[in-house]
């Protein structure tokens, strides 16, 4: 089954010249010294320097890397913890309900999702800013956690964790001692995971937001409606490479640690 | 784990349980009541609210004044009707062409040597992560009438003038499909990957054509990875907003939009709100039978 026909090999060409190709168009226009998209007027970097002058840019990048950053880092938590009921809770009254509390918020079209969470937040006389955007990526953030470390979970070998309380280990312990290592790579995925789709995130954060509080995705959105920019060029070309810099950093990382769990097993094998 | 419970079991369940009822469960109702409530010029813009602090009769007087008003409204304006019906048109046809391009690219991942099929699996999952916004913004440039696809097309003579390409029907199919796509492929992938290649072997060694094999085995086995695929994309394609925002026309009617539009700028949350029950109730076949599908086959995302 390893021979790869031609028919294979046409549409992956042509898949992934799709998937690639606008991509590599905007970045490569944001090194264009014209201000026309289309006329290569030279190599320069111009747009980036302007970018980097630009306060309300700058502003925003910082609003929305610290929304980032703690809602992940929650999320993650959370996440694991639904991961857990999930996965190892057997049934309980409300599963149903949770698994589908779990599941919805993943294909919820987010206007329905931002609609709800506004008027949580109106009926509460929650001031909205920073911290309501955080709530709401926290709670669509977590859904996606608990998902990529359930599917890791499910696959451990509980009989581990068992032998650890066998022999004296409290179900904490136990937890933090053998199931922690295991499910870390998962955890920094859905780290990773809840992170950029926090950073990437307009439609909710425009609803949840208040006056003082733009992120990113809302400025970029602002100044896209009234045309192209070279400046929105170079600015997703920073933002393209420090997400792909990440993942490829991620999925190494994760590679490795496997790479040495197997061989530690191995080793643990072989020392019987 | 046991079936009785011990109190930090509890707390365990709890939390992310509390979580979810409090910022996902609880909002709905609220949506739902806001819908049934008149619309005021105020701030926030409506009525009736219960005042827990007048006690009992506050709360009857609320429930007194819930009217299916807004509804009324929804089912006599025909842009609301025609919003929805659009979305669901535009969104099933993105599907199926999601689904029409995303196949061989899965197909073709799945047949790979090992070493190649991580560096696709890298490929596909990349755009995933990168901004769905930019990646949205990317297509503004290549469709716009002096843009990049028109300037190829002018040099290489197959039109005179620009096609106009930006703010059309052709934009959103574009933009949904070229967005949605590794939400097709990935689930793709997963269950022909699983696919034990000898029953094919078998199937020709028994004299059926490879085409033969491939829709009478192939296909049939990667259904699970195609409803899957079908309903990641067809679910929030139907609630899209930013893709008909920025790449359809004023005329491309679809629900998310008008959401946005009845929120942001006629600031009508009572009418908003309306609208966002009836897309649930639109949505919520679907996503009650995604959620049994994901449970049966798994969480394999």
């Amino acid at each position: 089954m390893n021979k790869l026909s031609r028919f294979n090999i046409t549409s992956l060409t042509l898949g992934f010249a799709f998937l690639y190709l606008p991509i590599l168009l905007l970045i490569l226009f944001s090194f264009n010294a014209s201000k026309l998209v289309t006329v290569w007027g030279g190599f320069s970097t111009k747009w980036y320097v302007s970018l980097f002058q630009n306060e309300a840019f700058m502003d925003a990048a910082w609003v929305t890397i610290r929304v980032a950053a703690i809602s992940a880092t929650a999320a993650t938590i959370l996440g694991c913890f639904g991961a857990i009921v999930m996965v190892r809770g057997g049934k309980f009254y409300g599963r149903t309900l949770f698994s589908g509390m779990i599941y919805a918020p993943l294909v919820m079209p987010e206007v329905i999702t931002g609609l709800s969470l506004l008027l949580l937040f109106v009926a509460l006389n929650f001031d909205r800013g920073i911290t309501t955007i955080i709530l709401a990526h926290i709670t669509f953030g977590m859904c996606y956690a608990a998902v990529v470390i359930s599917s890791r979970l499910s696959t451990m070998d509980q009989s581990l964790e068992e032998a650890a309380m066998d022999l004296g280990c409290t179900p904490f312990k136990a937890f933090i001692k053998i199931t922690a290592p295991v499910i870390a790579p998962a955890m920094v995925s859905a780290w990773l995971l809840a992170f950029t789709l926090s950073l990437d995130d307009l439609v909710i954060a425009s609803f949840t937001s208040g006056p003082g509080a733009t992120t990113l995705p809302m400025k970029i959105y602002s100044s896209v409606r009234l045309g192209v920019t070279p400046e929105i060029n170079a600015l997703s070309t920073l933002l393209i490479a420090t997400i792909t810099l990440g993942v490829i950093t991620a999925s190494w990382a994760n590679k490795r640690a496997e790479a040495n769990r197997i061989k530690d097993e191995q080793l643990a094998f072989a020392n019987d | 784990m046991q079936s009785s419970k011990s109190l930090k079991e509890w707390i365990v369940i709890a939390i992310p349980y509390l979580w979810l009822l409090a910022l996902f469960l609880i909002p709905f109702i609220i949506v739902f009541k806001m819908s049934l409530s008149d619309y005021v010029v105020a701030r926030p813009p409506y009525t009736p609210t219960i005042n827990l602090a007048e006690g009992w009769q506050s709360i009857k007087d609320a429930f007194a004044a819930f009217d299916f008003e807004n509804y009324v409204f929804l089912s006599e304006d025909d842009l609301y009707i025609k919003s929805y019906l659009n979305s669901l048109k535009i969104a099933s046809i993105s599907t199926f062409l999601t689904l029409l391009i995303g196949y061989p690219i899965a197909y073709g991942i799945a047949r790979a040597n090992s070493s190649l099929r991580s560096l696709l699996l890298m490929l596909v999952i990349l755009p995933f992560w990168t901004s769905f916004l930019i990646r949205v913004y990317a297509w503004i440039g290549i469709l716009k009438n002096e843009g990049l696809l028109n300037l190829l097309f002018l040099k290489l003579g197959i039109t005179d003038a620009p096609i106009q390409m930006i703010n059309t029907d052709f934009a959103v199919y574009v933009g949904i499909v070229y967005s949605y796509l590794p939400f097709m492929i990935l689930p793709l992938y997963a269950s022909l990957e699983k696919l034990d290649g000898s029953l094919i072997e078998a199937a020709t060694d028994l004299g059926s054509t490879p085409t033969k094999a491939f829709w009478q085995i192939t296909f049939p086995l990667s259904m699970p990875g195609i409803v899957a695929g079908c309903f990641l994309v067809f679910i929030p394609a139907v609630g899209e907003f930013v893709i008909p925002d920025l790449l359809g026309s004023n005329s491309t009617l679809m629900i998310g939009k008008t959401l946005w539009t009845e929120f942001f700028s006629n600031r009508d949350w009572t009418v908003a709100s309306a609208v966002a029950v009836i897309l649930l109730l639109f949505l919520i076949v679907p996503i009650v039978l995604f959620q049994k599908h994901q449970e049966r086959e798994g969480a394999n995302l």
